[in-house]
């Protein structure tokens, strides 16, 4: 019998980190800061092999990212085995490393959707962002080979203080680029993003500005764009259900093929992770210490084991409650109701012109 | 809730690319998969989906369903135009 609240779920979403190589340097990338290494990374068979396993779980979306996904050159080979699987294959990527004839390949081995970022609404600005001279031309190019060959095409846009009074504008590009989808997501402060969080940081006064302007643009192009934004934890007074839930919804596999249940939680010390090298996908979403150590609601402490809304968040993100308090188990300080939900208040209020810290292998 | 606005009755509604509706046990049942979400599908919505396939016309998949139905057409073409138009708007159908 499972224990009260612990009751195994059907994850839904695998993100498949199939590479941690990129060349791009986002100082908001959430990618850990030690990075996975080329000759760690999973052979092509392992992938495929994860992916069955996955489908086999009920898991019905893999999300092919990285790093640059673009970097394997087993790429079609991998929306092959994704799509063999019955998998709904969705390609994250920053264009950079993706050719036209790549993305044909992809296209006619039945690649669902893309996801292309952009990080700002002018060459000069994004190319600085990036780190990388001349990106922001090809992820245009990428845009428009992807519209072409009628793939639905999502355009991610990270916001942060540099760029989150674009957002109009940034949106205006999406719908440009054809975009069906626009997802305006803010820095979240994990990895890289947390080394450069007060350079990062949107003011209180840009996030309201941005919320409201979201607003009035969904109104504007209903039924051109589907506009996806949520309130950046730091300026929020509720937690989100980080992954929908710690092993309940999604998985994530690391490039040399370590299962966490999202991908910072790394980050949270003691935990342990098993490896798609030696146990089965089912085994380790039904028996990994690290997917069983938030599983549930059993594990809470006060405020959030007799809250309410306890089955609705989750008392929030496990990693942003030991980055802020040095306690995975403390309530997401994001919560007004969290003792600690002060310094969350007090980051936000951090900032410094410094210059970024740009992720480098 | 605002009125939805009338579909055109030679429109053949259909799924975009990108757009897919499946049937997963390990899920509880029929489910719509798009961009980076999944929607599950109530029996109604599964009716009306597969019948969304860019060849009948809406005035087809309306007759079809009173008839299969045996629903009043008038009631059936209301509530089939608010389910469409509302994935319209979401980028889940052409319409
Ligand atoms: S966020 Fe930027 S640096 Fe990080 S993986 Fe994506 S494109 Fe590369
Ligand atoms: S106290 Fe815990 S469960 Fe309640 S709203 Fe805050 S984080 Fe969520």
């Amino acid at each position: 019998m499972a224990e009260t609240g612990k009751a195994l779920h059907n994850p839904l979403g695998l993100l498949a980190e199939l590479t941690h190589r990129c060349p791009l340097g986002c100082p908001y990338c959430s990618n850990p800061l030690a990075l996975d290494p080329r000759q760690d990374e999973l052979d092509t068979p392992t992938w495929a092999r994860v992916f069955a396993e996955a489908a086999g779980l009920g898991v019905l979306q893999v999300h092919l990212s990285g790093g640059e996904p673009g970097a394997r050159r087993d790429l079609a080979d991998l929306v092959a085995a994704a799509r063999s699987a019955g998998l709904y294959s969705n390609l994250i990527t920053s264009a950079v490393g993706i050719t036209a004839d790549t993305l044909r390949q992809l296209a006619d081995t039945g690649l669902d959707h893309v996801q292309i970022s952009i990080q700002d609404n002018t060459p000069e600005s994004a190319d600085r962002i990036a780190g990388y001279a001349g990106a922001f031309a090809r992820k245009q190019a990428l845009a428009a080979e992807v519209v072409r060959l009628k793939i639905p095409l999502t355009v991610n846009a990270v916001m942060h203080r540099a760029n989150i009074d674009h957002l109009g504008d940034m949106v205006a590009l999406a719908l440009w680029l054809g975009a069906s989808r626009v997802e305006i997501a803010h820095a979240q402060y994990y990895g890289w993003a947390l080394k450069n969080r007060a350079a990062l940081m949107p003011t209180t006064d840009q996030v309201k500005r941005a919320a409201a302007e979201v607003e009035t643009l969904r109104t504007r192009h209903r039924g051109e764009i589907v506009i996806d934004a949520v309130v950046p934890d730091y300026h929020a007074r509720l937690p989100k259900p980080c992954v929908g839930g710690w092993g309940r919804r999604s998985l994530n596999v690391t490039p040399a093929g370590k299962v966490l249940p999202c991908h910072a939680a790394e980050t949270i010390p003691g935990l342990e992770f098993w490896s798609v090298r030696e146990h089965s996908l089912a085994d380790i979403w039904a028996n990994s210490p690290a997917f069983n150590a938030f599983r549930g609601t059993a594990w809470m402490r006060e405020p959030c084991r007799s809250c309410a809304r306890r089955d609705v968040d989750f008392g929030g993100c496990r990693c942003q409650a030991f980055a802020l308090t040095g306690d995975a188990r403390a309530t997401d300080p994001v919560c007004h109701l969290a003792p600690e939900h002060d310094k969350v208040a007090a980051l936000a209020a951090e900032q410094h012109d410094e210059p970024y810290t740009y992720r480098r292998m | 809730m605002r009125e939805a606005a009338a579909i055109a009755p030679d429109v053949c509604p259909r799924l975009p690319r990108g757009v897919r509706l499946v049937h997963n046990e390990a899920q509880g049942g029929w489910v719509l998969l798009a961009p980076e979400r999944v929607f599950k599908a109530d029996a109604i919505a599964v009716e009306v989906l597969k019948r969304c396939t860019g060849e009948a016309t809406f005035r087809a998949i309306i007759d079809d369903l009173a008839q299969s139905f045996a629903a009043p057409r008038d009631r059936i073409l209301a509530d089939v135009t608010t389910l469409l138009r509302g994935l319209a708007d979401k980028k889940l159908l052409e319409l």
